[in-house]
């Protein structure tokens, strides 16, 4: 379908984007920043957005690409999908993002789709918020008024709803690099290739001495807003890593079964992973089914994550 | 309305073209690229595939402002002087189409592919073309034919034009 009408403002800085932001804001305007489009523009061809205007975002320098900044990597909100999987400092140091972002839609849509678009544009199906959290990324958000920061934790706030004020834009996200003890893995289960997470689960495990440390687990698609499976990271404290098959039965196993007839506790910890979650009803599962796919993914995140 | 400067398949244009016009219709209503077709409107089919500043995109998702001083080229400048481009060559060498629909999305997305993998596996060439349906599900052909039009891409043939050049006319 064609989109329906609106303005189309292109600023050549920053400032200017944010001062047009705001003016919109302050009128009651319904403006929409425009980054790579491609969230965006479906929703406007699916008439599901009828913003008045948009305001492209896409040209802006300084925005894009990936520094390594010593104990973290800062990477430019309007730094492409494939522009993050190919930057070596993502891969050596926070590889969970390259691992998310390249089951992120197809070829095409990542070279236009932006890691601080799909961020922002907040989709609880979509991959990177889900990491961001897993990760305790920060935000950084800009207005006419200045900078600030917003953890992930309190980013994401409701369904395509973010922190971010009006007259602010995402430019950029601060991802903690983690030490050579962490493992990371990230599980996503879909009907086609290319589709989004029915459920996915990222996984941050730091092993120490053959038992899990510390896990952090970010659940894709299990409510309104990406979340953290808090119950089964609580659980996981503690549990050797080494007992069980890395492999474990198949999907739809009881609970805590080895095949020897053990029990495996971090599959039992893992069993915990839909705690708290509500997760939607849609025509591709049920709220039951994919609180089953959350603690089956989140044991295989888990497994994979600390292998 | 936005005035805008783009280059599609060799040739330069200047269009005012209102902001909601998508790529995708800029090439067909406009300059008549009808070689580009809409296929699902959402994003998913590919079939609507072009090259934007030499990189894979879905004409319906990118708005003909934003292609304003890029360089686009359809499945139209692929080919020169009444030359098939090789990959359009394997198509049809492989029967690699049965309606032809998803044709034009799928050998923009085939070259795309080889340009970081010159010599891909089949699970490279079906990774690669995921963003591409072919509701035919001839599929089997097309990784075959992309194969093939690696192989004839590769250097031992005259290098013939790629998705990365333009056809200066």
């Amino acid at each position: 379908m064609i989109p329906a009408t609106f303005d189309y403002i292109r600023p050549a800085s920053l400032d200017e984007a944010c001062h047009v932001l705001r003016d919109a804001g302050d009128s009651g305007d319904d403006v929409k920043v425009l980054a790579g489009g491609q969230s965006l523009l479906p929703l406007l061809r699916l008439r599901l957005a009828y913003p008045s205007a948009l305001v492209d975002l896409g040209r802006l320098p300084g925005l894009r690409g990936v520094e390594d900044r010593g104990d973290h990597v800062f990477i430019g909100a309007l730094t492409t999908h494939d522009e993050v999987l190919r930057s070596p400092v993502v891969r050596e140091h926070v590889p969970l993002v390259a691992m998310a972002t390249a089951t992120v839609a197809d070829p095409a849509v990542r070279h236009r789709g932006t890691f601080g678009g799909s961020l922002a544009h907040a989709d609880p199906a979509g991959d990177l918020p889900a990491v961001a959290l897993a990760l305790d990324c920060v935000f950084i958000a800009r207005s006419a008024e200045g900078e600030r920061e917003i953890p992930a934790a309190e980013f994401f706030t409701d369904y395509l709803e973010t922190a971010l004020r009006p007259g602010e834009v995402l430019i950029g996200v601060r991802a903690p690099k983690l030490g050579a003890d962490w493992g990371f893995h990230y599980e996503k289960f879909t009907r086609t290739a290319q589709a989004w997470a029915i459920v996915g689960v990222a996984a941050a495990v730091r092993s120490e001495g053959g038992d899990i440390a510390e896990a952090r687990i970010g659940l894709t698609n299990m409510g309104p807003t990406p979340l953290r499976a808090q119950v089964a990271e609580e659980a996981l404290r503690g549990l050797g890593v080494a007992h069980g098959n890395g492999g474990g039965p198949a999907p739809g196993s009881a609970p805590g079964s080895a095949p020897d007839g053990a029990r495996d506790p971090v599959r039992d910890a893992c069993g915990q992973a839909a705690e708290g979650a509500s997760p939607p009803s849609d025509l591709h599962a049920r709220p039951d089914y994919r609180a089953h796919l959350a603690r089956v993914l989140t044991y295989r995140a888990v497994r994979a994550a600390s292998a | 309305m936005p005035r805008i400067t783009v280059t599609v398949d060799g040739i330069t244009y200047e269009e005012e073209v209102e902001p909601r016009l998508l790529l995708v219709h800029l090439l067909r209503d406009r300059l008549g690229k009808t070689g580009t077709p809409v296929g699902c409107d959402t994003g998913n089919c590919g079939a609507c595939t072009v090259m934007l500043d030499g990189k894979s995109v879905k004409s319906c998702s990118v708005l003909a402002a934003q292609a304003d001083e890029c360089d686009v080229v359809t499945i139209e400048g692929l080919g020169r002087a009444g030359e098939l481009h090789p990959m359009q060559q394997a198509f049809h060498a492989e029967h690699a189409l049965q309606c032809g629909y998803c044709t034009p999305g799928m050998i923009m997305a085939a070259i795309d592919l080889l340009r970081d993998t010159p010599d891909p596996s089949d699970e490279a060439i079906r990774e690669g073309l995921e963003g591409n349906l072919c509701r035919c599900t001839g599929y089997s052909n097309i990784v075959r034919a992309v194969r093939r039009g690696a192989r004839e891409m590769s250097g031992e043939t005259p290098a013939p034009a790629t998705g990365g050049e333009v056809r200066t006319s």
